[in-house]
């Protein structure tokens, strides 16, 4: 009987300290960074926490938001599992945090948007708004649109056109080659590109359209042979990570003549894994890269990711990469600061329809799908030193050129999305 | 066509030999010690980190003989004062310590050479297309692999078949208690051994490193179709993992250019395959997006039909 009495007071206690919520520290409002930390894209996960680490320092060291208050970045691993992406979700929220972040992989984002759907309509009083700057699946700016999702990353149709739109200005390209990995994404880039290019350059052949298992393949030189045998001028390839260097090293091992046209080409590891085999070949589309401020004449840009490069790329070899997690971040403090409140729903009505200046022009976050619509760069591998190429990445004596730029509103792409808004 | 088959040939080549390397250090560690060693891949990804470090500072020539010499040397470490002390505990406590060292040596990468793949390029010497196959480039670097990985398939050999120290070992690999009664010492064979396959290894991650990417995850990448290697060529068979070690480098290299499904199969027959319903990216897939599982889809039939492998001698 005792016993049966000290263990419902010991269960008492439990309860009590449950439910007792930690104060949360007024003068910081925290962002939760949602994404893998250990495991295979743990490098991925690390480099885009310190790009949030470095513009909550700077926002911090000019006075912080709502005059005064610092904004604090708290790191959560979802081991890159949508099913672990839920669980931190929950712990971020009983901590106290209102904002999150994510980008990659499109099935964590998923999950997260319709969790936090449902979240925000059974607690008012605790909702909560998501950044995404690099889940790029269309649909979620389109038929799963939620008020409470806002994307910074040009989606896969957007980079699909900008890059078509660049080809069809080349008339020396007469055959496509498509190759990429066999998963959702990839697909969706085959789609799109032999559509886009059917209506923007009827005469291109597409000569191969190949996938490959994800993260699977060693020695990519028999699919360059087939590409060689294609005669194709020009890859499309949404690799990314091993799949995207491999592809690119048993190129040039060949002397295959043809032009990748990459999305990920440009960064963490890429550069440093391709390096010279690279240099007019592997050609990238992106909103911003380091030799802009260069070729814009732009010292204040460059000065920018300078500091950054001394406090976290690890002597140069992670240098800064997300120029859109500047912008996240910049539109956020404003946010915050022009709705008064770090309240989710505030924050949201605020963003929504805002511009932005970036150094290269004016950004928008189109109020109908929640949208970014930035300018766009297709960029070229080339030898530091050449021109404009002043800076090189991840160490490599290899930097990017500038070749197109696409303005926002070309980059502009129709919505379906019916967007269902709470009460103000 | 004759293009193709000739660069598929010799690509297949190329990787099979990489894959040998690897897979006969591993095969003589099975078969000797009785040991599955989870860590091999890690033996190798060390083998090209060094490498990488090693050739920032004094070249890639001195790196190619000193990375591997470290490899191997760590290599009889770990046998010397880990899996020794463990022999008497049976083969699950020396399967575990070597999955534990797994990943001691991954996070030991991660820690001292970052997450990302680090810039391990080509040497410059070694960096021009050698010769010219039917319009495409072939590069010297690709022949220089093969050239290393057949002269250690030589070396290995003779050091096997001619040598005091070889004998011991092809006795030990079928008999091992018998070597043991004869009153060789063999815990300075199995560190040998160990400390040998190990080196292997490690130059294969030497040469593997460049060709490849040198990153954290290579050694999760590559360790499973060693092992798919070892199973298939027979476990303890070095002429088995030679073979396996060809075939499945081929079966990947030429699946890539077949593009061919289910349904194409079938037509050949005169049937024609309604492909709907659920199953319907079953009849679709076509062989050339399915080249890297072939591998292990291979390993599979082989353990259902003929477990011993291609050319192994023992059941278990």
């Amino acid at each position: 009987m005792k016993r049966k009495l000290l263990l419902s007071m010991l269960m008492g206690i439990a309860l009590l300290t449950m439910i007792v919520v930690p104060a949360v520290a007024q003068d910081t409002i925290k962002i939760a960074f949602v994404e893998g930390m250990s495991g295979p894209f743990a490098g991925v996960g690390d480099a885009g926490y310190k790009h949030y680490q470095y513009m909550a320092d700077l926002i911090n060291a000019r006075g912080g938001v709502l005059g005064g208050k610092k904004l604090e970045i708290v790191p959560f691993d979802t081991k890159s599992s949508p099913k672990e992406a839920l669980i931190v979700l929950k712990a971020a929220i009983d901590q106290g945090i209102r904002i999150i972040t994510q980008g990659n992989a499109s099935s964590v984002a998923g999950a997260l948007i319709e969790a936090l759907n449902k979240h925000n309509e059974r607690n008012p009083d605790q909702q909560v708004i998501y950044l995404n700057y690099a889940a790029i699946t269309p649909a979620f700016t389109n038929e799963l649109c939620s008020f409470w999702h806002f994307r910074f990353d040009a989606h896969v149709d957007m980079k699909i056109a900008a890059i078509t739109d660049y080809i069809k200005t080349r008339p020396e390209i007469t055959k496509v080659y498509l190759c990429n990995q066999d998963y959702v994404f990839g697909h969706a880039v085959s789609d799109t590109a032999k559509q886009m290019l059917a209506e923007k350059r009827p005469d291109i052949q597409i000569v191969g359209d190949t996938f490959t298992p994800l993260g699977k393949v060693k020695d990519f030189s028999p699919y360059v042979s087939k590409i060689q045998a294609s005669g194709a001028q020009a890859v499309i390839t949404g690799n990314w990570g091993a799949d995207m260097s491999l592809l690119v090293k048993a190129a040039k091992d060949a002397g295959l003549g043809a032009q990748f046209y990459t999305f990920y080409g440009s960064g963490l590891g890429a550069p440093a894994a391709i390096a010279d085999a690279g240099i007019g070949k592997v050609i990238s589309v992106i909103e911003w890269h380091f030799n802009l401020a260069v070729e814009d004449n732009k010292p204040e840009d460059e000065k920018f990711f300078l500091g950054y490069h001394e406090k976290y790329s690890d002597g140069g070899k992670s240098p800064f990469y997300y120029g859109r997690i500047r912008t996240t971040m910049e539109m956020l403090a404003a946010a915050i600061d022009k709705a008064g409140s770090a309240k989710a729903k505030d924050i949201a009505y605020a963003l929504e329809g805002m511009e932005y200046d970036t150094p290269y022009g004016k950004v928008l976050m189109r109020a109908e799908d929640h949208q970014l619509i930035q300018p766009l760069y297709l960029m070229v591998y080339a030898k530091k030193g050449e021109g404009t190429v002043k800076y090189d990445s991840e160490n490599s004596g290899v930097g990017f050129k500038t070749i197109g730029r696409i303005e926002a509103e070309n980059t502009a792409m129709p919505t379906t999305c019916q967007m269902q808004r709470p009460a103000k | 066509m004759l293009e193709y088959v000739l660069f598929s040939l010799l690509n297949s080549l190329v990787l099979g030999m990489l894959l040998f390397m690897l897979s006969s250090g591993l095969t003589l560690i099975f078969s000797m010690m009785g040991v599955l060693n989870f860590a091999h891949a890690s033996f190798y990804m060390l083998g090209a980190y060094f490498g990488y470090q090693i050739s920032t500072w004094v070249g890639f020539w001195p790196a190619l003989v000193i990375a591997p010499l470290l490899v191997g040397g760590l290599g009889a470490l770990v046998e010397r004062y880990g899996l020794r002390s463990l022999h008497k505990y049976g083969h699950v406590a020396e399967l575990l310590f070597t999955v534990g060292l797994f990943y001691i040596i991954e996070e030991s990468v991660n820690l001292i050479w970052g997450r990302n793949a680090v810039m391990y390029p080509i040497p410059k010497i070694l960096d021009f297309p050698v010769f010219k196959l039917l319009g495409a480039d072939v590069s010297a670097y690709r022949m220089f692999m093969l050239l290393i990985s057949m002269g250690m398939f030589v070396g290995l050999y003779l050091v096997l078949t001619r040598t005091r120290i070889g004998l011991i070992i092809q006795a030990a690999l079928t008999h091992p208690e018998g070597v043991n009664a004869l009153g060789h010492n063999v815990p300075a064979v199995f560190m040998l051994v160990f400390g040998g396959g190990s080196a292997l290894a490690g130059l294969a991650g030497v040469i593997g490193g460049i060709f490849l990417i040198t990153e954290p995850a290579m050694a999760a990448t590559l360790g499973p179709i060693v092992f798919v290697v070892i199973v298939v060529g027979g476990m303890g068979s070095l002429t088995g993992a030679f073979v396996a070690s060809l075939l499945l480098a081929a079966i990947q290299t030429f699946a890539v250019g077949i593009e061919y499904s289910l349904t194409d199969l079938f037509a050949l027959f005169g049937w024609r395959v309604d492909a709907t319903g659920f199953f319907r990216d079953i009849w679709r897939i076509q062989l050339s997006h399915t080249g890297p599982i072939l591998p292990y889809l291979f390993m599979v039939l082989m353990l259902m039909f003929r477990p011993k492998g291609l050319m192994g001698k023992r059941e278990s």
